[in-house]
């Protein structure tokens, strides 16, 4: 039975070793400890915090990189567009103007090619006609040497002139 | 390598040497006894009461040898009895061994009249009693008749509570001193192996019951409860010097302990708990005249329940483990030892779980009550 | 005498308390098993609730002690 009777001196003992205990525990230990655990607890939150903000301007950061490349790029692709629209529209022009100075050549060509075609045949004809003329001259000084061929000469001239 | 390999290695041979002594007077004693058994054969191993010797608080550290004339450290007895009176209880143990008739039983009982400064008191159970013509009067095992004198002894246990104290408060030192030198870093040595267990307490046990803006202030205090059990459950199971004292199996302790945790739990009560004790929300009021004797029951079987867990957990496991060494000696037989010592150590180690579960649950409870008498109301 | 009638006492204290602290045990793991996060939690509960029941077996071992040790 006495096992469960509390004894008043171990009581007493307990009671002045634990209050004793509580108070110097409280005041001197637990409080630095806890000061200092909370303190670091606190850091490491405060860190962790500031990693993720980090990450996160990091982030935002590179998104306006991105951003930027892309824009540049834009505007590179836009300038070198317009400079071989430019080309084109530059070699088309040429062309278009090459090919009227071409054609006003050509034709200024035809038309000398023309005016010398109708001098040359111009002249051909009042050759040939000299020829003929002499030839004619030729053949009727053959043909009127007597007067039988000055008659029939004569007769054919009216026919063909007849059928004229 | 080897002047740091030095001091372990003669710490190791120190504490095999310590073990081996330990272990010869133990057989000594056991060999004496078997002995005394050759000379008067009806006196057998006395299970019953060699646990109970072992359990109960003492005015001897007894360290080896035979439980009279054995080897033991004497404490100093602390009496008031008109006066203040100190002696060592070496003239409790080294006096004379009186026999008287139980005046019911009729049986024989045994008890220690004190010799020197001691004379006119008796040791009866380890407990002192004022003699009378230097008898005591005992009935059915108790003494009737003679007066209790008031003890204030250094006893095996209070010895044992400094010592808990002393080891508490140089190894709590040393990890403050290792967070004050350092301020806020990663802990090392000591400090790295009891921070988890304070913020275990604060966090788990503190924050989660008491609730997050109220618990600061209690958690002092509930590391005090944890650390003091804890500590002291430890050296309980140690079995040479230091410990071997069943200082939490003992029921004065245990009752402090619930006593300091029923007021803190009414100190910090507020107008919700009583409400909830004498008005309990969405009870009939046909009901009130039961419930308020079951409620204001209720405060105290709390903390009645905290103190017989906790001594019984750490009785009963000295019981278990003193038990288990006894089938050698009840069998004298020293091949028992194959069966009863892989056991001992087994319900040992077992205990190391229930000293941590012990001192953990007795500081979740008492985070509970005063959680529970702190809620605010939010109905 | 007194002490064989604690003994039986204190043995049939135990049985209820295996029983009890067995059927918590075996709760707590289905609930594990269901929800592997809240472990810690539950871990927690069971062990409160654990010990609440051993303390009503302990009672039982306490009165055992008492008959056993006169």
């Amino acid at each position: 039975m006495d096992l469960i009777l509390p004894e008043f001196g171990l009581l007493f003992w307990m009671a002045l070793v634990f209050i004793c205990l509580l108070f110097v525990l409280t005041k001197f230990i637990w409080k630095p400890i806890l000061s200092s655990v909370n303190e670091r607890e606190q850091k490491i939150s405060e860190s962790l915090e500031l990693a993720v903000k980090t990450q996160a301007e990091m982030k935002a950061m590179q998104a306006a990189n991105e951003n930027l490349l892309k824009e540049a790029k834009a505007e590179r692709d836009a300038i070198v567009k317009d400079a071989k629209e430019t080309a084109t529209k530059m070699i088309e022009d040429a062309k278009v103007v090459a090919k009227s100075e071409a054609e006003k050549v050509i034709s200024a060509a035809r038309q000398a090619i023309e005016t010398e075609k109708g001098a040359a045949i111009a002249e051909l004809k009042t050759q040939v006609a000299a020829f003929s003329i002499e030839i004619a001259e030729k053949i009727v000084r053959g043909e009127l040497s007597s007067d039988d061929k000055q008659k029939a000469l004569a007769e054919k001239l009216a026919t063909d002139i007849n059928l004229n | 390598m080897t002047h740091i390999m030095a001091p372990k290695k003669i710490m190791k041979s120190l504490i095999l040497a310590l073990f081996a002594i330990f272990l010869v007077h133990f057989a000594n004693a056991s060999s004496s006894a078997g002995q005394h058994e050759g000379k008067s054969e009806e006196k057998e191993f006395d299970v019953n009461g060699m646990i109970m010797h072992h359990i109960k608080d003492a005015h001897e550290w007894h360290l080896w040898g035979p439980e009279h004339g054995g080897t033991s450290i004497y404490l100093p007895i602390i009496l008031i009895d008109g006066g203040l009176k100190t002696f060592s209880s070496s003239h409790f143990y080294h006096g004379s061994i009186v026999a008287v008739k139980d005046h019911k039983t009729g049986l024989d009982v045994e008890f220690i009249a004190g010799a020197g400064p001691a004379e006119g008191y008796g040791l009866f159970h380890e407990k002192i009693y004022k003699l009378n013509e230097g008898k005591l009067s005992i009935e059915d095992g108790h003494v009737h008749g003679n007066i209790k004198v008031l003890d204030f002894s250094i006893t095996k246990n209070v010895l044992s509570l400094f010592f808990g104290a002393i080891f508490i408060l140089i190894i709590m030192s040393s990890v403050a001193r290792f967070y004050k030198k350092n301020g806020a870093v990663a802990p090392k040595g000591l400090a790295k192996f009891l921070e988890p267990l304070i913020v275990m307490v604060r966090d788990d046990v503190a924050k989660s019951n008491i609730g997050e803006h109220k618990y600061k202030k209690y958690v002092p205090y509930l590391l005090t409860i944890f650390f003091f059990i804890f500590f002291n459950n430890l050296l309980g199971l140690v079995p040479i010097l230091p410990g071997g004292a069943n200082l939490t199996g003992n029921i004065s302790i245990t009752l402090f302990l619930a006593i300091c945790t029923l007021v803190v739990t009414l100190a910090s009560s507020n107008k919700n708990y009583w409400k909830h004790i004498f008005a309990t929300p969405g009870v009939p009021v046909a009901l009130l005249p039961i419930m308020i004797p079951i409620e204001l029951v209720g405060i105290l079987t709390k903390p009645f329940a905290l103190m017989i867990r906790l001594f019984a957990n750490m009785t009963a496991g000295h019981i278990i483990v003193l038990a288990l060494v006894s089938i050698i000696f009840i069998n004298k037989n020293a091949a028992w030892g194959a069966l009863s010592v892989p056991m001992a150590l087994f319900i040992s180690v077992l205990e190391l779980l229930v000293a941590f579960l012990q001192a953990y649950l007795f500081a979740m409870l008492s985070a509970l009550f005063i959680g529970g008498a702190v809620e605010e109301s939010h109905h | 005498m007194y002490g064989s009638i604690a003994a039986i006492g204190a043995g049939l204290a135990v049985l209820g308390a295996g029983l009890g602290i067995g059927r918590i045990g075996g709760s707590a793991m289905d609930a594990i098993a269901r929800q592997p996060e809240a472990s810690g939690k539950i871990t927690t509960t069971m062990i409160i609730a654990a010990a609440l029941i051993e303390g009503v077996a302990l009672f039982g071992v306490v009165v055992g002690l008492l008959g056993g040790a006169k």
